[in-house]
């Protein structure tokens, strides 16, 4: 049951977006990001999603993971989409004891839900096209120039990789000590919230024991593999800008360029 | 035989602290040698000291009186810590703990990341090392995705891929079904004998010692036996005494040759075994029945 957890949402693939240096897809969704904030009109709505449009045809995922990355957000789209309605002065459309339905506040709502799910698909966009181990990677080399300040950089980065190879085992290990619990009469399935949050302990402990003892020898072994942190290291695997990378690049300049076109065109809504 | 000593320990000590700061020694002035290319098993039962005589091997404990040699260096010269871990690979007993990355051909190319070979040297010594403990075509895998016995090979991989002299491996097929202790058994015998590394295996199964050049046995963190497989296994009962056991063959052989039947004394394989039955049951007159 817990084996078919997935994490990071990463869809293997070889699309040309999968293809991408994912350095450069992460600053592609920076800019896709910046984008919709400095977009104010429906014009810039439209180009955001006609970027979506175009993005994810060509990723090879399916339209249908943007609902999929939406649906948990959803309470909060519809939150802030009522409070934007009731609470944005302007003309009256309708009003009883302190709300009143502005024409401005509909406007805002909907743009603002837009670009909320917008800026969730685009970013999803990013996970479902790059494994976690690239991810990483990219990451670690964005950031490296943070290392003359003293930044940890590379250790964080060896932390994320290692919790990210250690989730499948730990899972597999929590499986096994769940059974071993059931098959002592451990009774995880029934009583209340509290009772079954108390169910737990016996499950974590061994646990974490565990995790502490895998902890130790993962330093003993990684140490006789002549670990010494981040400092005269390589990488087997280089990353190279390539030309898919630059049409990438381009594509999300000239969206950023109609969005700035449309700020000055169209007359901004907020 | 060639005498160029790798790894040499000469009248080495050491002690744990317990939980109350008491000193329990766990090798007592231990001497032993080991020559390049040689396939050495160390036998004990635990707490013998041999997993703690292994970690001295590649400077991750340091000898409190006497001193260990690898290759010529000092494991006392901290400067040239990288220089020894590099010759002396080190592999422990479960796979799942040993493995960093996420990706078979990452892991393996850690240890090379870590010593600052170039990025093609890598992919390069990578490749070879997958090949041989047969495991390329698992290079893309998830390492969970991959048996015990896969996984095993794969931390070999990480490890030979740093052209190690000699690999110490810390009971490797403990925690492996049959079929993954069968796979790197013959991983190891393989690059011991092709690559001509040293290995030092330590173990708990007879059958795996017995495939070996040399046997240690330690116990009480002493060398007890120091020989050829044969000689050693033929002490069955000084072996029994440390909570040993020796391989079944050489159990039986022992048992006959005690109820007075005469058997060769250095029987340890079954092959050898059933030979030496059969010409005592040809001495006898009882000869194979379809034989002419």
């Amino acid at each position: 049951m817990l084996k078919d957890i997935t994490i990071g949402q990463y869809f293997p693939g070889k699309s040309l977006v999968h293809r991408m240096d994912p350095r450069m897809k992460i600053i592609l969704v920076i800019l896709y990001i910046v984008m919709l904030f400095t977009g104010d009109n429906v014009g810039s709505l439209i180009v955001g999603i006609f970027f979506l449009l175009i993005a994810y045809p060509v990723s090879k995922i399916p339209m249908k993971m943007v609902a999929k990355g939406v649906k948990p957000v959803i309470p909060i789209i519809l939150f802030t989409a009522v409070l934007n309605m009731l609470f944005v002065d302007g003309k009256v459309l309708w009003s009883w004891w302190v709300f009143k339905l502005t024409q401005e506040g509909i406007q805002l709502a909907v743009m603002m839900a837009v670009r909320i799910v917008c800026l969730i698909a685009g970013t999803s966009l990013l996970t479902y096209t790059t494994s976690p181990i690239a991810l990483t990677d990219a990451i670690e080399r964005l950031l490296s120039p943070l290392k003359k300040l003293n930044l940890p950089v590379h250790e964080l980065a060896m932390m994320m990789t290692i919790a990210l190879r250690f989730i499948p085992t730990l899972i597999e290990e929590t499986d096994k000590i769940i059974s071993a619990q059931k098959a002592r009469g451990a009774d995880m399935e029934s009583g209340s919230i509290i009772d079954r949050a108390k169910a737990m302990i016996p499950i974590l402990i061994p646990l974490f024991v565990s995790a502490f003892r895998r902890a130790e020898e993962l330093a003993l072994a990684m140490e006789c593999r002549c670990y010494r942190g981040g400092e005269g290291r390589t990488r087997m695997k280089q990353l190279h800008l390539c030309g898919i990378d630059f049409v990438g690049l381009a594509f999300v300049v000239f969206c950023f360029a109609l969005t700035l076109i449309t700020n000055t065109l169209l007359p901004s809504m907020f | 035989m060639e005498q160029d000593v790798i790894l040499l320990a000469d009248h080495i000590s050491f002690h744990y602290f317990d939980d109350n700061e008491r000193p329990i020694p766990v090798l007592k002035d231990l001497s032993l040698t080991v020559n390049r290319g040689e396939f050495v098993a160390v036998l004990g039962h635990n707490g013998s000291g041999k997993s703690t005589l292994a970690k001295h091997f590649n400077a991750i404990l340091l000898p409190e009186t006497g001193n260990c040699i690898v290759d010529g260096i000092n494991t006392r010269e901290e400067n040239r810590l990288y220089d020894i871990r590099q010759r002396v690979g080190m592999v422990f007993q479960n796979p799942d703990n040993q493995i960093v990355a996420t990706i078979v051909e990452e892991d393996v190319a850690f240890a090379l990341e870590n010593m600052g070979v170039s990025p093609a040297e890598i992919r390069k010594r990578v490749d070879d090392a997958l090949k041989s403990v047969g495991m390329y075509e698992f290079r893309e895998h998830a390492p969970h995705q991959l048996s015990g016995g896969q996984k095993q090979r794969v931390a070999i991989a990480g490890v030979i891929a740093m052209r190690p002299d000699c690999i110490v491996l810390d009971e490797p097929t403990a925690m492996l079904d049959p079929r993954g202790r069968w796979e790197v058994m013959r991983t190891i015998r393989q690059l011991n004998r092709e690559f001509g590394i040293t290995v030092v295996l330590i173990t708990h199964y007879m059958d795996e010692a017995a495939q070996c050049d040399r046997v240690v046995v330690m116990d009480d963190g002493k060398i007890l036996f120091n020989a050829a497989p044969k000689e050693v296994f033929s002490h069955v009962k000084a072996l029994h005494a440390v909570g040993l056991d020796v391989p079944q063959a050489a159990q039986l052989a022992d048992e006959l040759i005690e109820l007075g039947y005469s058997l060769p004394p250095d029987v340890i394989s079954e092959e050898e075994c059933a030979d030496a039955l059969a010409a005592l049951l040809d001495g006898a007159g009882i000869h194979p029945q379809h034989q002419a």
